[in-house]
Order: structure tokens, then sequence, then C-alpha cells
């Protein structure tokens, strides 16, 4: 699984400064790699059977095929409304979706009825439905860059944006548990027993469009006006409003949907724009100690006063010692660290391990499965494609000239490398396991759309940047002239 | 915004450095604590693929695997139920394996370095060759007695324990301790199910998962008294000698009198050893054993296997299930001076004496043997490979000590058949062969019932020994030891019905 790193090296040497603007769309960069990425997914299905069947059964290449010609279309949308888009983003997430249906196909092997394995359908069981999730999602991603042709034009959405993403937030918190908690954790919206959407993933696209806008307006006020207290400048009283609101949101969030990866989410997502916005890193010192103090205050009261709080203290109980209670509270956790110890260095190979001893590996867990199968240097593999989809958000953020559209890039990447920290750090003991998804593998079709529209944003960003300045598309502005958004695209602070 | 976006990037390079050296923790330095982790099922899964061999006793599996077709290909078996649980011990999937099932794991599962061959020709035939299976020395018949009786006796006794062993070769015969437990859930291979089975078990207050007969240690009472004789009779006391006896006898140093559990037994100043021990007189020996000292008294207790740590009942070799030991306790003051109150209430098998029931039955064996020779118990006969033609282990009865020499071992075994066929053993007697044996009723706590004990051997016409047998009734009140006596001579009847065990 190592080789699946290869297009990891291939872009980054081609990577240009930003600010030296290369007119090359590199459309076809992206062609080869995301045919490479599929190459990989059919050679990971094809080990997969080989391992669980015995045998390579002459549909092995079906999912991937039907996968890659998901991509293509998507490709072809970028490579006409988007050109100049980064080409390493879509083979790099094309990789891990890919890997992530043929695991989710690979539970369904092990799930089946041996003499109905050779014989399992693509589009049967947590693997099939994860495939059409991935149709739907990329076809709402390109839906997405059809309708929006500049980042900018987002802007004027913001309010209703920002509205939509609390509504979001809260649906879960307000609603009975019996319609909103899986798990412990009320992150959801049932319908049934079968079919449920996470709202918080859609809600963090929306928030921070809103947060990018807001900052972008107020970024002035707030990281002019400060005042200098233990040689940091510290913003004023009043300007610290909306922060302690989306504070105390995120809180709310970790007291009534019991989660603390989302509420982490949303407030890292809100400090770090905040920061990027204002430049201050009063900031940041602000926002680690309301939320560290707010955490471990949770973590007290779960301790003294229980309620509410009680299912905080239980994970951070089992977090500190998960081996404490290891059939029951610890159960989960034990099993995902003794899944990534068995792994070891080169992992079981693929279809070689026993996920199936796992609880929710294809949701939360689903890195630990993976762990136990492609060991750590698959993991390590995995984490690097990870790194790069964040650092090329970033880069096109650097790259992009208008404040808005560098917060929102840089805001999402930087959310999305988040989020991976959280369920991974939290699957491996490093931090306190939360419910989140993993991004693109996890099974879920709210999680994957929620994401795709992410990478959609970046693309549209990335390219956006990346336009040459002088001709291109209709929507590009003229050479030196003013930019069409006043409100989208503000003076730059010059500090010295 | 460019240089925060810049740090933003290197927080992020530097989060996931800290996901990758977490992974490198785990994966690398932690792996093999995690893949080798009781709590760890994975290992298994690859065992279960292979059938693990069978543990049989006189030719009956008592434990055997199941084909499934599921994930966990296997599935462990126990046809017998509770009644062989604390010897075979369990193979459960999550927790840790136990008993004979622990010990011999890996012949069983066909991982030993001894069934190397049957894995080379695995991997050129493409075949999956069971694990080697395990011949247990027990005698099924002498088993049900043991289990049987034990669970039905007449007193209404919830916990105790029984072991039979041959004197001449160590062979343990019967092992049950109560109340037990069916292994066959623990083995499931769901395994909340076993989880809650295991929790059901080790929470119940009578304790099945212990096994009594081997790790669990009580007061003896007056079985004691047999290693007293034998250090009194190696003092150059005869066994017709006379001793100082009487209704009470209180130490010289403690205004607790020692009694006799009933008025008629020794109630005149002197009694020979052999009426002591027959009726069982607690004046009688409380003055002997102050008489002898403590340090005689531990000294012999010590030959008879009292203190030893580390004796293991599996194979004659390294392995085995643990056996407590049995201690004599403090006789003596703390600075060494003598202490006879203790040293009284010790001789008669109280104050800090405790015993395994195994202990008690190897005190038996070395009176049979007409040498006065202990050999060393064990509980694996034979190991058999996949193909069960090829012996890969075969017990040579090994002596482990001589706790007493011929002589003094001829003078104990008159005494203790006197204590059957005249005596407070009288339960024991089986027409047609000579049986010996002594009682014990032992004081737990002050407001508890008292244990009831007896060990005992059965020789036939011969005088050649069969059966060394010991029976503990924990708490059982008033008729403890008659009971124990009772169920023991059945035990001992079920051994000379079936010589195939022999």
């Amino acid at each position: 699984m190592t080789a699946a790193a290869t297009p990891a090296a291939s872009p980054a040497t081609t990577g240009e400064q930003p600010g030296v603007r290369l007119a090359r769309s590199r459309r076809n960069a992206e062609l080869s790699l995301l045919l490479l990425a599929m190459v990989l997914v059919a050679a990971y299905g094809a080990t997969v059977e080989a391992t669980m069947l015995d045998t390579v059964t002459p549909d092995f290449w079906i999912p991937a095929a039907a996968l890659g010609a998901v991509f293509l279309g998507l490709h072809l949308v970028i490579r006409f409304l988007a050109p100049f888009a980064d080409p390493a983003l879509l083979p790099a997430v094309a990789l891990l979706n890919g890997l992530g249906v043929g695991f989710l196909r690979r539970l369904d092997l092990s799930d089946a009825v041996p003499a109905e394995r050779e014989g399992l359908a693509v589009f049967a069981g947590t693997g099939g439905r994860q495939l059409a999730w991935t149709l739907v999602s990329v076809i709402l991603a390109a839906g997405l860059l059809v309708i929006l042709r500049d980042h900018r034009s987002v802007s004027r959405y913001a309010y209703t944006l920002g509205l939509a993403g609390i509504v979001l937030v809260m649906i879960p918190a307000v609603l009975p548990s019996r319609f909103s908690e899986i798990n412990g954790a009320k992150l959801w919206i049932k319908f049934g027993d079968t079919f449920s959407i996470q709202p918080g993933e859609f809600a963090k696209l929306a928030l921070l469009v809103f947060f990018a806008y807001y900052l972008v307006r107020k970024r002035e006020v707030l990281s002019l006006a400060s005042r200098r207290f233990l040689g940091i400048d510290f913003p004023r009283g009043r300007d610290l409003g909306p922060v302690v609101v989306v504070w105390l949101i995120s809180l709310l969030v970790l007291v009534f949907e019991k989660d603390l990866g989302t509420s982490l989410l949303y407030f890292g997502m809100f400090v770090v724009t905040l920061y990027i916005a204002t430049e201050r890193v009063s900031w940041l010192i602000i926002g680690l100690v309301l939320f560290f103090g707010g955490a471990y205050l949770a973590y007290i009261l779960g301790d003294l006063v229980g309620g509410p709080f009680a299912n905080f203290y239980l994970r951070a109980e089992i977090w500190l010692d998960p081996f404490a209670d290891p059939h029951n509270d610890g159960y989960q956790l034990v099993q995902g660290l003794l899944a990534l110890g068995t792994g070891g260095l080169f992992g079981a190979g693929p279809g070689g391990g026993q996920p199936g001893l796992l609880p929710e590996v294809q949701n939360d867990f689903i890195f630990a499965g993976l762990g136990e199968e492609i060991g750590l240097f698959g993991l390590s593999a995995l984490l690097v494609i990870y790194l790069l989809i964040v650092e090329r958000g970033l880069r096109a953020a650097l790259a992009v000239r208008d404040s808005f559209g560098k917060l929102v890039a840089g805001g999402l990447a930087f959310t999305l490398g988040l989020q991976v920290f959280v369920i991974v750090g939290g699957i491996s003991k490093l931090i306190p396991l939360t419910g989140q998804t993993t991004p693109f593998l996890s099974a879920g079709g709210s999680s994957l759309m929620a994401n795709w529209l992410l990478i959609a944003v970046l693309l549209r960003v990335s390219d956006g940047a990346h336009r040459p300045v002088t001709g291109g598309g209709g929507t590009a502005r003229p050479s030196g002239g003013p930019p069409e958004q006043l409100h989208g695209a503000p003076t730059e602070v010059i500090r010295p | 915004m460019n240089a925060p976006l810049r740090r933003a990037g290197v927080v992020v390079i530097v989060l996931f450095g800290l996901l990758f050296a977490n992974l490198n923790w785990i994966q690398a330095y932690k792996a093999d604590e995690y893949r080798n982790s009781d709590y760890n099922g994975r290992v298994q899964v690859a065992e279960y693929e292979r059938k693990r061999g069978n543990i049989e006793a006189g030719g009956t599996a008592l434990a055997t695997s199941k084909d499934t077709g599921g994930k966990l290909r296997f599935l462990r078996t126990y046809p017998a139920g509770a009644e062989y649980a604390h010897a075979l011990g369990y193979k459960p999937v999550n927790l840790a394996e136990t008993g004979i099932e622990r010990v011999e794991d890996e012949f069983l599962a066909g991982t030993s370095d001894q069934l190397i061959g049957d894995r080379i020709k695995d991997l050129f035939t493409g075949d999956q060759t069971g694990g080697g299976n395990v011949l247990l020395s027990l005698s099924k018949k002498a088993q049900d007695a043991a289990y049987n009786q034990l669970r039905n006796n007449t007193i209404g006794v919830k916990r105790g324990a029984a072991i039979a062993i041959d004197p001449r070769t160590g062979a343990i015969q019967a092992l049950v301790s109560m109340p037990s437990f069916d292994p066959n859930p623990l083995a499931s291979h769901d395994s909340t199910k076993a989880a809650a089975a295991y929790n059901e078990l080790e929470q119940d207050p009578n304790g099945p998962l212990k096994n009594r007969a081997l790790g669990e240690v009580l007061p003896p009472g007056s079985t004691f008294k047999i290693v007293v004789a034998a250090a009194a009779l190696e003092d150059g006391v005869g066994k017709e000698t006379k001793i100082p006896a009487g209704p009470s006898y209180t130490a010289p140093t403690s205004g607790t009198p020692i009694r006799n559990a009933a008025a008629s037994i020794c109630p005149g100043d002197q009694v020979t050893l052999m009426e002591a021990v027959t009726e069982s007189c607690n004046t009688g020996f409380a003055q002997l054993g102050v008489r002898l000292g403590a340090d005689v008294l531990k000294e012999k207790a010590r030959q008879f296997g009292f203190e030893q740590e580390d004796l293991t009942v599996g194979q004659l070799g390294e392995g085995g299930l643990p056996v407590a030991a049995s201690r004599t306790g403090d006789m003596q003051n703390p600075d060494g001076g003598t202490d006879p109150a203790a040293l009284a209430q010790s001789s008669i098998g109280q104050n800090n004496v405790r015993m395994t029931p195994l202990q008690g039955a190897m005190i038996a064996a070395a009176v049979a043997n007409k040498d006065g020779k202990q050999m060393r118990p064990y509980l694996v006969r034979q190991l058999l490979g996949p193909d069960r033609t090829t012996s890969y282990y075969t017990a040579e009865p090994r002596e482990l000590r001589q706790p007493i020499s011929g002589q003094v071992a001829g003078d104990l075994r008159d005494m203790m058949v006197s204590v059957v066929e005249n005596g407070t053993g009288r339960n024991a007697r089986i027409n047609g062969y000579t049986v010996g044996g002594k009682t014990g009723t032992a004081q737990s706590a002050p407001d508890r019932p008292d244990h009831g004990w007896f060990i005992g051997f059965v020789m036939d016409k011969n005088g050649t020994p069969i059966s060394a047998v010991c029976v503990e009734l924990e708490q059982a009140g008033p008729g403890g030891s008659a009971e124990a006596a009772r169920i023991a001579g059945k035990i001992m009847q079920a051994v000379i019905s079936d010589p195939g065990s022999r």
C-alpha cells in the first residue's frame, strides 16, 4: 500500500510558487493521476478477493471502473468549468473515496455467507450504498462547480448560510433522543431505522462561509483595536462578543449533542479563521484557553454533577485508561488499539484482518480497521494523502487574491485536517474518542456529500487563484482594475 | 493574511506529525503487547481456523471442537458440562484460558514446537491438520462419584472439594470443586454472552470459578493429627504408648481450655496413641504437640509437603495447574519463644494451620504407600498427535519426596484403619477392602459452621494401595466430617470399580 503515496509525490514536484502564475491548466496531469488512483483501487479490490475468496473474480474491476467513470465525469466538469483548479485534489480524494468503498465492500464480503461471497453484487451492502452515495456526492460537487462560477458570489448568501448552519447544528440537540441519538451522540436526524442524516456535516460548510464573510467585514476592527497585556495584543471586550457566542454554541453542542469532536471542530474552525483574518496570536491563545478550560470544566462537572456532562466525563475516563473496563465501556477503543497493534508495520494485507471484531468499523473505526490490514506503512500513506489535500487547500488560499476566498479555502482545508486529527487521534488514543466520520472513508452519505462539496469549493477557489489575471473567463476581473464585488474583496490591511 | 495561513499549514503538519508518531507508538512499539493481549480476539480467530485437539479421559472426549462454518470456525464444546470444569478449565474467545486448556494450550492448538512436523507437512499438502490431543489421568467413574456425591451431599453444603490420587503413581483419579460451572457459555463465540456468563460466575458469592481442590486452603482440623502422630512416632512414641489426655487441657500460657468433641472421648488421664487417633482425642494431641515443640511439628509438616509454593499439577515436568501452598503458620511468639497455647491449637489443625484438599490426599497417599513415599501428582497422562498414534509424552511417575519411613507409615496405616473400622470414619468402609482415614472438624469463624474433612486411602487384600482421597466440605456444620467420610468411601469404591483407569 505504500504505492498509494505515489500520487502525492508527482504533483508536489510540479507545484508552483504563489504569485508566479503559470497559465497551464494541468488537466492532463489530473487525468493520469486519477487513472493511477483507480488502478490502485482496482488492485486493492483484487487483493481483497484473492485473500478472502482465494480467487480473483472476473468482475473485480467493476467497482473501481464505476467509481472511475463517476470521477471522470467530475474531471470533465473541472476541465471545462474550472480549468485552472489544483490537479492533485481530485485524484487524492478519489483514491481515498475508492479505498473507502473497497474496504466497505471487503466488510460486506466477510459478513456474507461464504457461498454467496463470489457473487456479491456491485451495489450490494454497505460498499454498494457507499458507491451510490459517491455518485450522488460527485454529482452535487459537479453541480456546485456549475452553479458557482466565482467563489466570491457565495458571500451574497452568507447570512442565510450562517442561519442555516446554526439551525442545522441545533436540530439534533433539540430533537428527542430517539430521533437524534446514535451510540450516545446526538448528532443525527433519524428517519426510521435505516435512513439518517448528520446535519452537522453540512453545517460545517455553511458556518464557515458565514465566518469568512463576517470576519472579512470585521477584520480591521478585530485586528487593530486592541489592548496590550503581557506582551500580547488582546482585543477589546465588545469585539469578543461573537467569539463568546460561538464558544457557547460549541459548548452547548458538547453538552447537548454529547459530542466533543464536533464541538472541537466548530470551535477550532472559528478560531483559525479568526486568526487568519486578524493575524493576531492572541485569538489563538484565547481560543485554546477557552476550549480547554471549558472541556476541563465539563470533565470536573461530569465527575461531580453528572447529568449532561456525564457522557463527556466517561469518554475522558475511557481515554485515560481504556483497559480499566475492556469488556464494556472501553471495549471499542481497546479493540481499535488491538486492531492497530495486530496490524503492526505491514498489516495483515487487504482482506486478511478481522475487522468484524471492531464495533463501528464502517464508521468511526474505519481507520483502525484499515490499519489492521494495511499496517503502519499503509496508514502513513493515507495520512500523507490527507495532508496533501489539506496543504493543497491552504496553497489555494495562499494563491487566491481576495480575502474571502483566502478565509474560505484556508478555513475549509484546516477544518478537514482538524477532522482527520480528531477522529484518527480519537481511535488511536491520542485524544478522547469522539464520534467523527473519517472524511471520504467512512460509510455514510452526509459526510461524503458534505466533504465532496468542500472539495468542490476548494477546487473553485484554486481555479480562481490560478486563473490568468489577463483574459480567461468572463468572471475574472480585468487586469489592474478594481474588484467587481467590493464587499467580497476588501482592501488588504498593511501592517508594519 | 498569508503568514497566518502558512502557520495554519504548519499547525496541520504538526497535528499530523502527532498522529504519525502516535501510530508508530501503537503499531510498532506496542504492537506485540496489543497483538498478544488477552483481550485480542484476532490471534484466536486465526487459531480457530484449526481444529483444536481433544481433551479426553478414559476414552471419553471431555473437550472437543465442532466445525460451525462461521467466522470463528471451530466452537469449543465441553460435553460433560460442569463435571470436569476445574480440571479442564475453558478456552474463551476474548478472555484468558484456564486449567488444562491453558497449560496445554500450544499442544492443543497445534502451535507447539513438538508439532512442528505437522505444520511443515501442512505447508506442502495445503491441509489444515488439527491440534494434538491431551489424555488425562482422571477416572470417569471416580469423577462421576466425586461430582455427584459432592453435589448431592446429604447435609446441604454448598461449597467443598474432593480429590483422589493413585498413591503408587501420583495420577489424579478425580478432581472436583463445588460449586462447579458450565464452561460451554464461556467458550461461546458471542463475546457479549461469554462476558455476561463470566461476570455472573465471578459475582456468584459461592465462587464457582475457584478451584478449591488445588487453590484454596482451609484449617484442616483433626486430619492434621496424622502429621503430629508421625512426628510422635519418630520421636519414639509407639502406637500403644500411653500419652496424657483428659476431658480438658489448658496450655500453660492461655486460659482457653481445649476440649474433646464429646465427653465420651478420652476422658481418662492417659490414652494410647492408637486410641487417641481412632477417637480423635483433642486433649491428647494438644499435649503431644506442646511436648514435641513447634520446630518438630513444622518440620514434619514441611516433609509432608506443607510450605511448598511451586507444586503444579499437569505433566510431570514444567507447567501445570498451580497448587496453593499449605501452611503451618505461626506456632511461636514473634520473638521465637514458645507459645504453648498456639502450639496446642496448631496440633489439632487449628490456629494458623491451612491445607489444600490435594495436600490432604498426599498425606493419605504417603501413609498408604508401604515405603512412606509421596509421588508427584499429575493430571496429564499422555499427549497424542493429531493422528492419534504418535505419542509426544507419556507420564512416568516420579517420586516427589519421602515424608516418613516405611515403619512409621505402617504404624500410621494401622491407626488410620482403626479410625475407619472402630472410630470416627466408619462411613468410609468398603466391603472386601481395607480402608484407612482420618476425619477432621475445623472451626472456621466463631459464628460460622465448622468445616468437615476426611482424608483416607483404600488398599486391596494384599495391602496394595488403590486410591488416596481427600474430601472437604466448607462450613458444613454438624455431621460434616461423617458426610465427608461417606463421600470419600463412594469415590474410593468408584476407583475400585474402574480398574482400567489405573
